[in-house]
């Protein structure tokens, strides 16, 4: 209902891909239940996937330490933006609040390696179906809410959670908290395995992702993926096809809200320190900008989106001062009209520009983009 | 002490609602939830405060100027930011407001710097009358407690008999039927964000006036408002006010009992009142037809 204009784009879009095409490989029209279901649709992806998960294992042999940990950053943070697009892209419900997950994951985990010296696995997933609780919970008053209303309850959700986190001296506080050695065994016996260093966390960090990014692009080709979906379309179309609603819209926050508590715990490994104003509302609006630029409702576009983003804020504008031409510009219109010590606002002002251009522009994202590349190329001389 | 707290939640309360009423103004015509809002108003009262330190000018010339920005600024915005939209979704257009908020965020950081500043307000937060024997208040809530009379009259007059509020009204309802009728839709939507922004500017003078001035001062304040609004029903203006009230005073008497859980208390009554009523207080509940 949210994405109506949106989704009749797309769909625009893809019947003039799936059209039995010129070339008349890979982009036909899937003819049985199996096609549609399948991993990979033909043999060339198949094989440029497992080139990418091959070059992905090797990154770390020649690319610097600062580098890994920005991959890590980036990994997380596509880890979350699947997650959330399942809810908003798939399934049409608007969170403000995925910081607030975020946070109960790297909090969760944390914690609970620290206090009950649970193995690293076994903590982050349980950290991980708290925050899913807390989506049901937060699902639960999604039922009669729609537009603005929802945005409200998830924000309002989000900063009660920081707050929460901020004065409860359990949690640290508004100090924060390190975090604790990365053990995969139990801590303080023979069985202790701790992981140090941004490489071995990159393979951990590495798998979990590509794990949890197949899981979800599976889970979209089930009866429960149809379901968001045509929730997303139409919801009393959807109810009076039979799809119930109560259950699979809170399934969809909670679904949600475990990625992203997921993504939390890691986050808390990679980063090492957090505090509650981490995870501000500023943090959720970020999140959201991932998925709407990178593409909502499609997993490579909130993959994309996430790496676009987080290298812009932790990379790009970061020592935007030291970019060749730009940052010159850039000091001098600093002091001439503004500060120069304000001109680390500069990231800021360049995402707002990025949201608002990416929506008025290409409402679909930087996947829309890559499907328009693709149909030109394969229809190229016509 | 209950008639302190009591005249300082309202007073605060009518902060809000009028903030709230902003951001209603804009819903009410044109379906759009203003999430840039607040920074709206944090940059106006920045031009004041520039006019004001800088250049030395007396308030009551600062004041219009202000507010003429205001008017400039809330136009520039829809003129360059949603009208180019073309049929942008509830999500999109939440997008756009985030994304002007954080471009406003990040100018204002980067013109004034982050530190914290005192706002030099006409009104002043400790400057005391005795109104009543043994109830003393300050400047500050009197000028908020006329100030939001006069505004809540003055719009619900200008909605109810003249022909731009009338014709804003329309624009709600059907913006086609509007456009049939030769109302011209973009400049009422300009007008709309015009007067929004205007309101705001005012409420967040006042809100500087109360608490410091920093680039990110308005962003509580907001979210308050917002919840406010949503709290009486987005979409009356009464409704708003009267919400702003309510969580004015529930804040204020449950952040004396418990001060450290005052900043959440308005986002718990918020969730807690939109679950049982999903369109607020006041406002009329419209079920989807099929």
């Amino acid at each position: 209902m949210f994405l109506e204009h949106s989704d009749a784009k797309k769909i625009n879009v893809q019947q003039h891909v799936n059209q039995p095409s010129i070339c008349g490989y890979a982009m036909d029209m899937k003819r049985d239940y199996y096609e549609d279901v399948e991993l990979f649709r033909s043999g060339t992806i198949l094989t440029w996937s497992i080139v990418l998960l091959v070059f992905l294992f090797t990154l770390p042999v020649y690319l610097p330490s600062y580098n890994i940990y920005l991959l890590n950053i980036i990994m997380v943070n596509i880890i979350l933006a699947v997650g959330l697009n399942i809810l908003v892209g798939y399934t049409g419900q608007i969170s403000l609040g995925h910081a607030g997950f975020f946070a109960i994951g790297a909090y969760g985990t944390s914690l609970i390696m620290m206090n009950f010296h649970f193995p690293f696995f076994a903590a982050i997933i349980l950290a991980a179906l708290i925050a899913a609780f807390f989506g049901f919970i937060i699902g639960l008053p999604a039922l009669r809410l729609e537009g603005p209303y929802l945005a409200i309850a998830t924000l309002g959700f989000g900063l009660t959670i920081m707050h929460i986190i901020g004065r409860w001296d359990f949690f640290g506080g508004r100090m924060g908290i390190t975090a604790p050695p990365l053990d995969m065994g139990i801590s303080g016996t023979s069985f202790s395995y701790v992981i140090q260093g941004d490489v071995k966390i990159y393979y951990l960090i590495l798998m979990m992702t590509v794990l949890l990014v197949i899981g979800a692009r599976n889970l979209m080709k089930t009866r429960v993926g149809r379901a968001f979906m045509s929730i997303r379309d139409d919801d009393i179309a959807a109810e009076v096809m039979g799809v119930n609603l109560t259950i699979y819209k809170t399934l969809a926050f909670a679904v949600s809200a475990f990625y992203a508590g997921v993504a939390g715990g890691l986050y808390g490994f990679v980063v090492g320190f957090f505090d509650p104003f981490t995870f501000n509302l500023i943090l959720s609006i970020i999140f959201l900008v991932m998925i709407t630029v990178g593409g909502l409702g499609s997993i490579m576009g909130a993959i994309m989106g996430a790496m676009l983003i987080t290298y812009l804020q932790y990379d790009l504008l970061k020592n935007v001062e030291n970019l060749p031409y730009l940052g010159a510009l850039l000091t001098t219109v600093s002091k001439k009209w503004f500060t120069v010590i304000g001109l680390a606002n500069f990231s800021s002002i360049a995402l707002g520009l990025i949201m608002i251009t990416i929506v008025i522009f290409e409402p679909l994202g930087m996947f829309g983009i890559w499907i328009r590349i693709k149909k030109y190329w394969k229809t190229w001389p016509f | 002490m209950f008639e302190m707290l009591l005249i300082e939640g309202i007073a605060i309360g009518a902060c809000y609602g009028l903030f709230g009423v902003a951001v209603a103004i804009i819903y009410k015509t044109s379906d759009v939830i203003n999430f840039a809002q607040g920074e709206m108003g944090m940059v106006a009262t920045f031009v004041a405060y520039h006019v004001l330190t800088v250049y030395n000018v007396p308030f009551w010339l600062a004041f219009p100027v202000t507010l003429i920005f205001a008017i400039l600024l809330g136009m520039a915005i829809e003129f360059c930011f949603l009208r180019p939209a073309k049929d942008p979704t509830v999500l999109g257009l939440l997008i756009i407001t985030l994304g002007a908020e954080m471009l406003l965020m990040g100018l204002a950081g980067w013109k004034w710097g982050a530190e914290q500043k005192d706002f030099p307000f006409l009104l002043s937060v400790t400057k005391t009358h005795e109104m009543l024997p043994g109830i003393f208040i300050n400047e500050w809530t009197i000028g908020v407690f006329s100030l939001s009379i006069i505004i809540m009259i003055s719009l619900f007059l200008f909605f109810r008999y003249s022909k731009l509020g009338i014709a804003m009204r329309a624009t709600q309802q059907n913006v086609n039927a509007a456009k049939i009728m030769g109302i011209k839709v973009e400049r009422v939507f300009s007008i709309t964000w015009a007067m929004s922004s205007l309101i705001g500017a005012v409420a967040a003078m006042f809100f500087a006036a109360r608490s410091v001035l920093d680039p990110n001062f308005m962003m509580e304040p907001f979210m308050r408002a917002f919840a406010a609004a949503v709290l009486g029903g987005l979409t009356s203006i009464p409704g708003v006010v009267v919400g702003g009230l309510i969580l004015g005073i529930i804040e204020n008497f449950f952040g004396y009992a418990w001060p450290e859980w005052k900043p959440i208390v308005a986002f718990v009554v918020i969730i807690l009142i939109i679950t049982v009523r999903p369109s607020g207080l006041f406002a009329k509940h419209y079920i989807k037809k099929v």
